[in-house]
Order: structure tokens, then sequence, then C-alpha cells
């Protein structure tokens, strides 16, 4: 369906994507997660046709974007960061320009007239009521449900959405990702967000982009498992705390133990380990026997925060200090010529 | 195309920008209609031309400096861009209703037209030839002011820029005297706008000044499109 080979994306020197390749076959909800200027909105453009690569092929369902444009960009429903609005237009007569722009009277795959359509696609997001509202007087909110009903418009294949859920209260929230989800039911959806947990929630897969480059692309447990082979179980035990590091210390395949707060512990696994119910076992009868209550004991899952901080700070790391060398080297050679102008004096 | 146009209308037609363009040149083709003909009893329609020839170049600006500005600014251009339409297509349908509202403008004139050959008919031949003139001249500013508004987001760097590139095409022959470079002086004087008017304003229909103002319209159309297919890969 999507297919993207070796993009790459130089701005003068900057190199903005790197070596970027990943293919979505089927219609699933692909997250895309990165830091700030990590290329996502870069690569979306890309895919969507609005600016174009360096050097690389993107295919839209086997058709080259580059050399079939139109072919290509009928296939895609886009949602930029900033939705595309007219702001002196009203709501039905905006969703009416895209629908005559996108030519949708001549799919056949859409057989309703004009209006029942755009009534259909504006019922599915939820802004029927503001219609006939200019606008520039809608909520950010509804701004941006109004940029998701232009991305609908044509029954495209592919939907590509730049953060959907921007600007929109809990409520809505809940809403447009219940609606994100249904849609990836029938579509192949492509969402960028800064919130994990949401992507968590709303994408079968995801991909990390760092400094232009992929740095992880899998299901959320992979991402786990690639990350971190390292079993951890958090627990809650009553008793006096010297005891139970002691105890838990002496089990076979407890690496290390810390306290967490109140009576919370968390139990690291070694490295060989790769079934924690043994230990588990272990743990339950020990502690019982050394007069320890256990409250509440379970494996500890990577969440996608912790998988995404440690995907991408080692190398925010690095890219800090050679950002600190580059501002230290060039503070010298600006310091230089003014030396050089004192000692003229 | 047909979807950007008729977007272009409506915006013109509910926006105070259209009324604005209209107002002001009803009120100035007006007033010299009114002082150089019905106040001299004349038939002559040249004098409102010629001064009109002059004041389209601060009115067509007010059309095109929001073209591609606004949409550059408010990043509603991302809707054009990733939409099954040519960037030709964008371009046209643009200057099409640009065009409109300035054939709008114009048609003013053939109001007057209609007033005087009330009394007696002018020659038909010389207000057709300056009203052609008139219309490819506005043509030709209209396509230099959508190329400009292509390259900025400020809509007054657009009306600006538009201004002054159309004063430099309209009066490049009346630099001629000062440039000691005979080539220079020579192409100064084959792209001026004035020279090329010129016939219009006696009745005839030359060949070489149509073929002129139609090619300064394709020239700065392809430009536009160059320029947004550049911005794309750049």
């Amino acid at each position: 369906m999507l297919e993207i080979r070796n993009l790459n994306k130089r701005y003068g020197e900057k190199q903005a994507l790197n070596s970027v390749s990943f293919s979505i076959d089927g219609k699933e909800a692909v997250g895309f997660l990165g830091i700030n200027g990590a290329g996502k909105s870069t690569t979306m453009n890309i895919l969507t046709g609005c600016i174009s690569a360096s050097d690389g092929d993107v295919l839209i369902d086997g058709i080259d974007i580059l050399t079939e444009p139109l072919k290509a960009k009928e296939k895609i429903g886009y949602l930029p960061e900033q939705p595309p609005l007219y702001l002196d237009m009203i709501v039905y007569e905006y969703l009416s320009f895209i629908y005559n722009l996108k030519k949708v009277k001549k799919n056949p795959k859409i057989q309703k007239t004009k209006k029942e359509y755009l009534e259909e696609i504006m019922n599915l997001v939820g802004i029927k009521d503001v219609q006939s509202r200019m606008i520039r007087n809608l909520s950010k909110g509804y701004r941006q449900r109004v940029g998701l009903a232009q991305a609908l418009i044509g029954e495209p294949d592919i939907l590509i959405l730049d953060e959907p859920t921007v600007g929109l209260d809990p409520a809505q929230m809940i809403e447009i990702r219940t609606l994100i989800r249904s849609l990836a039911k029938t579509k192949t959806v492509l969402l960028s967000s800064h919130i994990l947990s949401e992507v968590q929630a709303v994408c079968d897969r995801i991909i990390i982009l760092h400094q232009g480059r992929i740095v992880a692309d899998g299901k959320t447990d992979e991402l786990a498992d690639k990350v971190s082979n390292q079993l951890q179980i958090s627990m809650e035990i009553e008793g006096n705390p010297k005891n139970i590091l002691e105890t838990i210390k002496k089990i076979p395949l407890v690496q290390k133990v810390q306290q967490e707060e109140g009576m919370g512990y968390n139990i690291y696994l070694a490295q060989n380990c790769t079934d924690s119910t043994p230990v588990r076992r272990t743990l339950f009868k020990t502690l019982g026997q050394a007069g320890c209550t256990i409250l509440s004991m379970s494996k500890k899952n990577m969440n996608l925060e912790d998988i995404f901080l440690q995907l991408t700070s080692g190398e925010e790391i690095e890219l800090l200090q050679k950002r600190n060398e580059e501002e230290q080297e060039s503070e010298k050679k600006s310091c230089c010529p003014k030396t050089n102008q004192e000692e003229g004096e | 195309m047909t979807a950007i146009y008729k977007r272009e209308m409506r915006s013109y037609l509910t926006s105070p920008v259209g009324y604005v363009f209209l107002a002001v040149f009803f009120a100035i083709s007006g007033y010299y209609f009114f002082a150089t003909s019905l106040v001299s009893n004349s038939t002559d329609m040249s004098y409102v031309f010629s001064n009109l020839f002059s004041i389209v170049i601060f009115l067509v600006p007010i059309l095109t400096m929001r073209l591609f500005s606004e949409e550059r600014r408010q990043k509603t251009e991302q809707a054009l861009f990733t939409a099954p339409v040519r960037f030709t297509g964008i371009v046209f349908g643009k200057f099409f209703a640009c065009l409109t509202m300035y054939l709008l403008g114009i048609s003013i004139i053939l109001v007057y037209l209609l007033v005087l050959s009330a009394f007696r008919l002018p020659d038909l031949a010389v207000f057709f030839g300056n009203f052609l003139g008139l219309f490819l001249l506005g043509a030709a500013l209209c396509a230099i002011g959508i190329f400009i508004s292509s390259l900025t987001e400020s809509q007054v760097i657009a009306a600006v820029g538009s201004m002054a590139v159309g004063l430099f095409l309209l009066f490049a022959n009346s630099f001629t005297p000062v440039v000691s470079n005979a080539a220079v002086s020579k192409v100064m004087d084959s792209i001026s706008f004035y020279q090329h008017y010129l016939d219009f304003t006696r009745g005839l229909l030359n060949l070489s000044d149509l073929t002129f103002f139609v090619s300064i319209v394709a020239l700065f159309l392809f430009l536009t499109v160059r320029h947004l297919e550049h911005r794309r890969v750049s």
C-alpha cells in the first residue's frame, strides 16, 4: 500500500532525512514518533507530494508519487499539523470546495450526491452542527475536525495525520482516537503525535524517527524486547526493608533490587533469565517464610515512554555535546579577530 | 482549475478586496469620463483610456497581492499542493479569477460608451482598440502580480513589488534617452508596455503588440508554475 525506499532530504547542508525506508502493507494504524526536528513532518510532506525528496522513492499502491503525482495523490488524505482552512469560508462551503478540488464527482467509488456525501463526512467527524458557521469563528477543536473532514473527502486509501488531536479537549480526543481506530480497519493510517500514550492506544505499529533516521520500527511489545531483554518485577511488600532487601538478593537470578517510594520494590533479573515465573514463585515462598507480607507482585513491561526515551536519549546527549563543541569553536573564532584588533590598537 | 477559480471569485465577492477595487476603479474612470468627455462635449474617449493606462498599475496589485502570499502565510497551500491538481491548474484558476474581476472593472467603460452613443456614436475602432489594449495590459499586470505574490508571504511586499515592476515595464522607454548603450536602449524600448499600447489607442490591431502582451502573460504564469515547482523541490 505504502512503500518508502531510501528517502533522503537535505535543506542546504542539513540532512533532514537519512535513508528512511519502511513499508505498510495492509490496513493498519502506524504511529510516527520523534522529538521536534526528527523529520516526521518532512516525511509526511514528502509522502503527500507537498515537497519532494532529494533522493529515494515513494510508492503509493505501486504508483510513484514523483512520476504520476495526480494518480498517487488521489489515494491520499492529508491533515497537516496546521489544518489548511480558509478562515473566510463557512464549513460546508469549504468542504464543498475540497470536494470539487479532489474531483470526487468523477470518483466511481462514491455514488452519493455531493450533499449526501458531505453530510455523511460531517456526521462522521461531528461537525454537522457547525456546518453553516464561518471557520474563523470555530474553536481549535472544531477546526481540527474540519481539517480531518477535508482529509477524509474522496475516500482515500491512505490517511496521513500530523498530530490530529492537538487542541482537542479530553472527550474529543477519545472520540477522534476511536474514529481513527475505526478508520484504520478500512484504510492505512499513518499518524504522528507527541502524545506517546495516544500512539500506544491508537496504533498497531510504531516507527520512531530520530535525527532523520528510523531508530525503531515494530509493534510496541517487539520494540520493548529489542530495547531491553532484562526482565523486571514490581512488588509492594510490607515488612522491615533491610530484611526484605537481603532476602530478595539471596534469590538466584535476581541481579538487582531497588527500593521505590513507600513499600514499592523493583527487582531486575539476570540477562540470561527469559521467564520470570519461577523467580516470582520463589519470591512468594521466601518472603512469606521471612515474615514479610506481599501486597502486590507483577511483571513490569516497558511502556512506550521508556522505549522512546531509551532510543532517543543516547544520541540526544551526543548531539548536545556536538552542539556545545560547535558553539565553543564559533565563540573562539569570533573572539580571535577582536583580540587581533586590540593588539593592533 | 474550476474549483480554484470559483473559490477565488467567491473570495473577491465576499471580502472587501473586490469591492474596493471596483469602487476605486469606477470612481476614477467616472471622474475622467466626466472631465474629458462629458464636460468638453467630446465623443473621443482616448483621454479616458490614456489616464486609465497608468491608473491600472496601482489597482491591479490590489487583486493579485493576496493570491499566493496569503495561501503561504495561512498554510492553506498544502490543501492545494496535496490535491490531485497540477500547478498549472492552480495558477490558471487564480489568474482567470483575477482577470474576471479586472474585466468586471473595465466593463464600466462600455456603459460610458452607451451614454455617449445617446448623443453621437464614437469611433468604434478606436474605442475597441483602446479597450482591447487596456484589457491586455491588465492581463499582463495580473500575471506579473501573481508571480510576485508567489515569491513572498507578505501581501504588502507583493503589492509594492507588483507596482514597481509594472511601473518599470510601463515606462521603460522613458529611460532610453539617458542610456548610452544602443543595445540596452533598444531592449528597454521593446519591453515598454507604452510602446506596444500606442497602436491600440489608434484603433490598430497590430499582431506584434498582441503577441507581446500574450507572451508577457504566458511568461509570468510559466515563471509562477516554475517557482512553485522549485519550492516543492528545495
